[in-house]
């Protein structure tokens, strides 16, 4: 198709006056304070971890730059099942989040009518206790012998997730499952919110619109409500993602050394080996992964395309 | 769907009604709409006629009565499997799909895999070629308003509703789309609903007017037919504007007569209601522009057999076309005269002494118990000032 109408050029601002030097810069005072933020607890540490990653020494001799990138490969080599148990675990509990957060986001958005203050609410009040006591509580929940377990067991479900690798020896705790659960359960709200504000700014009228045009309930909602639900889908898979690849309390609190997340490395590394260069350079590698798949999910879903 | 539309397309409402709670939207209401006319639901907001509207396309469900297209019960159909379609107040375009998407909307959900030839027929018939590609917030209001009716005509639908389409266009644009749907209409032959709250709109577009009121029909007929013939208060203030005045009936035959501030006012009987009796009250109503002013020195020139009426005029206000009057007669009642600029008399001005005479066909009387100022609320809330 040709475009015959040429978007029009700009017109000259002549005879504008130029606004006094004090009045242009009025902006940058303003951005000073987020600058100088981001410059201090961003972009400083990030300089200081870089050249810790490259560093070589022990704390007794002290560390010093000896460019030895080494470090990244060793690091790599020696946790890659940790990577890959992080990305699988957070990518597993995002999904899931998704799965379990839009029901919800669309039923607060679009039927809770005058419910939807409390529900909300509801979905925030579990940030009103601390993450650990929550994560800790769910160690509680998922105790060998609790009501949770028994049941499941009852019902076989464990056999099945046990076949699946999930669980074992008739346990929950201290299983892939459990540290899943807790990823899914601590990072719910992060998904649920933003799909909320993306469902609610969709205008009702078009689902009339659509209705009227002949789709069904369901087409509807896989024509409309969905495409324009992306930009929540979007941000509520990264806001869950990010955080959840980079954690270690319910690895730690849930899980077992099998089962134990990049965060427990770098975590361990930092405090207790005390080996500064390795966990540095993981925490480069963890941010490159990430910042690479979410890249290439936000590529694909091509939410810029949306208004 | 050609089938269906040989086999005749009324739309029939039987005993409609809708409540919410203990409001009643629309009372139980008749109406048919026959095929292929331009049909308006005329009414100030909040008279049920979009409600009305939304029942005919499914969006509402009834609370009595039926709805039914070409013989077809379609009462309790959903809106995706009617054969009417929709153009919303806000347009309600999808913002995620291009202009041409947008129209092919309603072709793809019916299982139609190659909608561009129709597509391309839609955009020209909208004169929107050019656009077929952009996202609807890129386009101006007249623009996406022009869109949304393509992507309802384009399904052929037996009936279209317009559920008061050029309520956020601006008044020149409002005209032209005005025409633009009426040669739309024309040229494609489907039933037009059109729910709006524009008197003017109403009756440069449509056929036939119903005058919607509190949820009840008020009147139906075709536009000159309503204009002429208010049957009651409200018809006769809502559309234009009325002057009423307040009567006696002196005595009944062809020409009834009746007085009125001291005078004696005569109309066709024709034109009474037929509950009207000789002494009961009548309220004589007579069109502004149907009324001559001429100053009270040159009274003797008015030939006889016209109804007159003495008074003063206290207000005067240029129009260009039109010049429109204020006169207060002896008894006190505020009328309106709107003379046309031909030969202006340079003396009628504010506090001259003027007899205002018309024929006495173009007076109607309308039933004396209902509110002379209903349906004048508007913009013609001269009365109310006075």
């Amino acid at each position: 198709m040709s475009v015959t109408e040429a978007p029009p050029a700009p017109p000259a601002r002549a005879g504008a006056r130029k606004p006094s030097i004090r009045r242009r810069l009025v902006p940058y005072w303003l951005l000073l304070p987020g600058i100088l933020w981001l410059l201090v607890f961003f972009a400083l540490p990030m300089v200081y971890q870089a050249s810790t990653s490259v560093q070589t020494g022990s704390l007794e001799k002290g560390f010093e730059v000896t460019w030895h990138f080494r470090t990244y490969w060793d690091a790599l080599a020696g946790y890659y099942p940790q990577f890959i148990r992080s990305l699988l675990y957070a990518g597993t509990a995002t999904l899931l989040c998704l799965l379990l957060g839009y029901p919800l986001a669309y039923l607060i958005a679009f039927k809770a009518g005058r419910w939807r203050n409390l529900v909300l609410v509801l979905v925030v009040a579990p940030f009103f206790t601390s993450f650990l006591i929550r994560t800790l509580a769910w160690k509680t929940i998922l105790a060998d012998g609790g009501a949770v377990v028994d049941v499941l067991s009852t019902l076989h479900v464990l056999d099945v997730t046990a076949w699946l690798g999930w669980t074992e020896n008739n346990r929950v705790l201290a299983t892939p499952m459990a540290v899943v659960c807790g990823l899914t359960y601590n990072f719910l709200p992060f998904m649920i919110l933003p799909l909320y504000t993306s469902l609610e700014r969709i205008d009702g009228r078009l689902h009339e619109a659509a209705g009227d045009l002949y789709a069904t309930p369901a087409t509807t909602f896989r024509k409309v409500t969905l495409p324009l639900s992306m930009p929540g889908v979007v941000s509520g898979t990264l806001l869950t993602f990010i955080p959840a690849s980079g954690d270690y309390v319910n690895a730690e609190l849930l899980g077992s050394t099998d089962t134990k997340m990049v965060g427990s490395v770098i975590q361990s590394q930092f405090l207790r080996v005390l080996d500064y260069p390795t966990a540095a350079a993981l925490s480069f590698i963890l941010m490159a992964v990430v910042l690479l798949v979410v890249t290439v999910h936000i590529r694909r879903s091509g939410t810029e395309d949306l208004v | 769907m050609t089938q269906q539309q040989t086999a005749g397309g009324d739309v029939r409402l039987t005993g409609i009604s809708k409540t919410y709670g203990s409001f009643t939207a629309v009372h139980p209401l008749d109406l048919t709409v026959p095929q292929g006319s331009f049909f308006a639901l005329l009414g100030a907001s909040g008279c049920g006629k979009t409600t009305t509207l939304r029942m005919i396309a499914g969006l509402e469900d009834a609370t009595t009565g039926t709805v039914s297209l070409g013989g077809r019960d379609i009462t309790g159909l959903p809106p995706y499997k009617r054969p009417v379609n929709t153009v919303f107040q806000s347009y309600a375009l999808f913002p995620h799909l291009d202009v041409s998407e947008n129209i092919a909307f309603g072709l793809r959900r019916r299982g139609i895999r190659s909608v561009k030839k129709q597509v391309g027929e839609m955009l020209d018939l909208v004169q929107l070629g050019d656009f077929a590609r952009r996202k609807p917030h890129r386009l101006s209001g007249g623009q996406q308003q022009r869109v949304a009716v393509a992507r309802a005509l384009i399904n052929h639908p037996q009936v279209l509703l317009l559920d008061e389409p050029l309520g956020a266009l601006d008044l020149k644009l409002r005209r032209r789309m005005q025409l633009e749907l009426k040669r739309i209409q024309t040229e494609v032959g489907i039933t037009f609903i059109h729910v709006t709250h524009d008197q003017e709109e109403a009756m440069t577009m449509a056929d036939t007017v119903a005058v919607m009121n509190g949820g009840r029909v008020e009147q139906l007929g075709a536009p000159a037919d309503l204009y002429e013939n208010p049957r009651t208060t409200f018809v006769a203030n809502f559309l234009g504007t009325s002057n009423l005045i307040g009567s006696e009936i002196v005595s009944m035959g062809t020409d009834v007569v009746v007085s009125a501030g001291g005078g004696k006012l005569r109309l066709p009987g024709g034109r009474c209601p037929s509950t009207a009796r000789s002494g009961e009250k009548l309220l004589v109503g007579v069109r502004p522009e149907k009324i001559s002013l001429t100053r009270t020195d040159d009274a003797a020139a008015i030939p006889d057999g016209r109804n007159r009426i003495a008074g003063r005029i206290t207000d005067s206000s240029f129009l260009g076309v039109s010049t429109q009057y204020v006169v207060e007669s002896r008894s006190g009642t505020v009328l309106q005269v709107y003379e046309q600029n031909i030969e202006r008399d340079s003396r009628l001005v504010p506090g001259a002494e003027v007899v205002l005479h018309w024929n006495p066909e173009h007076t109607f009387g309308l039933d004396a118990d209902q509110s002379v100022h209903a349906g004048a609320a508007g913009a013609e809330g001269l009365e109310e000032a006075a």
